[in-house]
């Protein structure tokens, strides 16, 4: 089993929904429980939302295009944007025992998948790849 | 996807009811739906809970919204206790570690008497 899925969605938060509703039976596809593919929602879904805030800085007019492959015990989600650059040595999740606003998706990232890995060697933008093989 | 909120005033304080999905794009509405209630009930009120169990999705903005709340509580005064969380509300507060953070009861009913 092996497939490959691309979805190009604008960069406003009201699609988001879209993006978890696409990804959710492509992920129990992939053969994850129900419970381990809520969290890999939330966590693609948090990816999304540090894209338009931080990338698009809330552009809400421009795209997120998501290439999704999915394999028996794997998925593989890479989120590619043309904003602003990440500078890659300054995204670090926010310590869990300062309770405060903000700051916790990149932790969701780094808890639910295997593999986080920005790429900024496109020019512009940034590729971000997100790996998860079933244990 | 829309998030419904209602709230009513109960005995301690007020009951806020969220239905549907609490992401980036629906939390600035809870946030508003909040601080209606903290208007509405100045500093004259108990207790604020917060029924989750119809809550589908909640992202960690979500959570911003409800830390938010808890320090606007804290500074009123006001005790905020969340109601009957749903599956994927406790699923996102196991991985940010925030069940000790909050006071978590599974009914309204229990919320209401341990005041």
């Amino acid at each position: 089993m092996s497939g490959l899925i691309v979805l190009s969605v604008p960069s406003h938060p009201k699609y988001l929904y879209v993006i978890r509703s696409t990804l959710y039976p492509l992920v129990l596809d992939a053969g994850f429980g129900k419970k381990e593919a809520s969290k890999i929602i939330l966590a693609v879904d948090e990816a999304c939302s540090n894209i338009i805030k931080y990338a698009y800085e809330g552009d809400h007019a421009k795209t997120i295009t998501l290439t999704v492959t999915v394999d028996a015990g794997r998925i593989a989600i890479q989120l590619k944007d043309a904003g602003k650059q990440v500078d890659v040595s300054t995204i670090a999740p926010r310590k869990l025992d300062e309770v405060r606003p903000g700051g916790l998706g990149t932790h969701f990232m780094g808890t639910v998948f295997d593999t986080v890995e920005y790429d900024t060697t496109q020019g512009t933008g940034t590729v971000l790849t997100l790996v998860k093989e079933k244990k | 996807m829309k998030v419904e909120i209602s709230s009513e005033k109960v005995e301690a304080g007020f009951l806020m009811r969220l239905k549907g999905d609490v992401d980036m794009n629906t939390s600035p509405d809870v946030r508003g739906g909040l601080s209606d209630v903290f208007k509405q009930g100045g500093s004259g009120f108990k207790a604020l809970f917060i029924d989750m169990s119809q809550v589908r999705y909640m992202d960690s903005s979500g959570i911003a919204t409800l830390i938010e709340a808890m320090q606007t509580c804290m500074k009123q005064g006001v005790r905020l206790r969340l109601v009957d969380l749903s599956p994927p509300v406790r699923d996102v507060f196991e991985l940010a570690r925030l069940a000790a953070v909050f006071e978590i009861f599974p009914s309204f009913s229990e919320a209401a008497t341990k005041l």
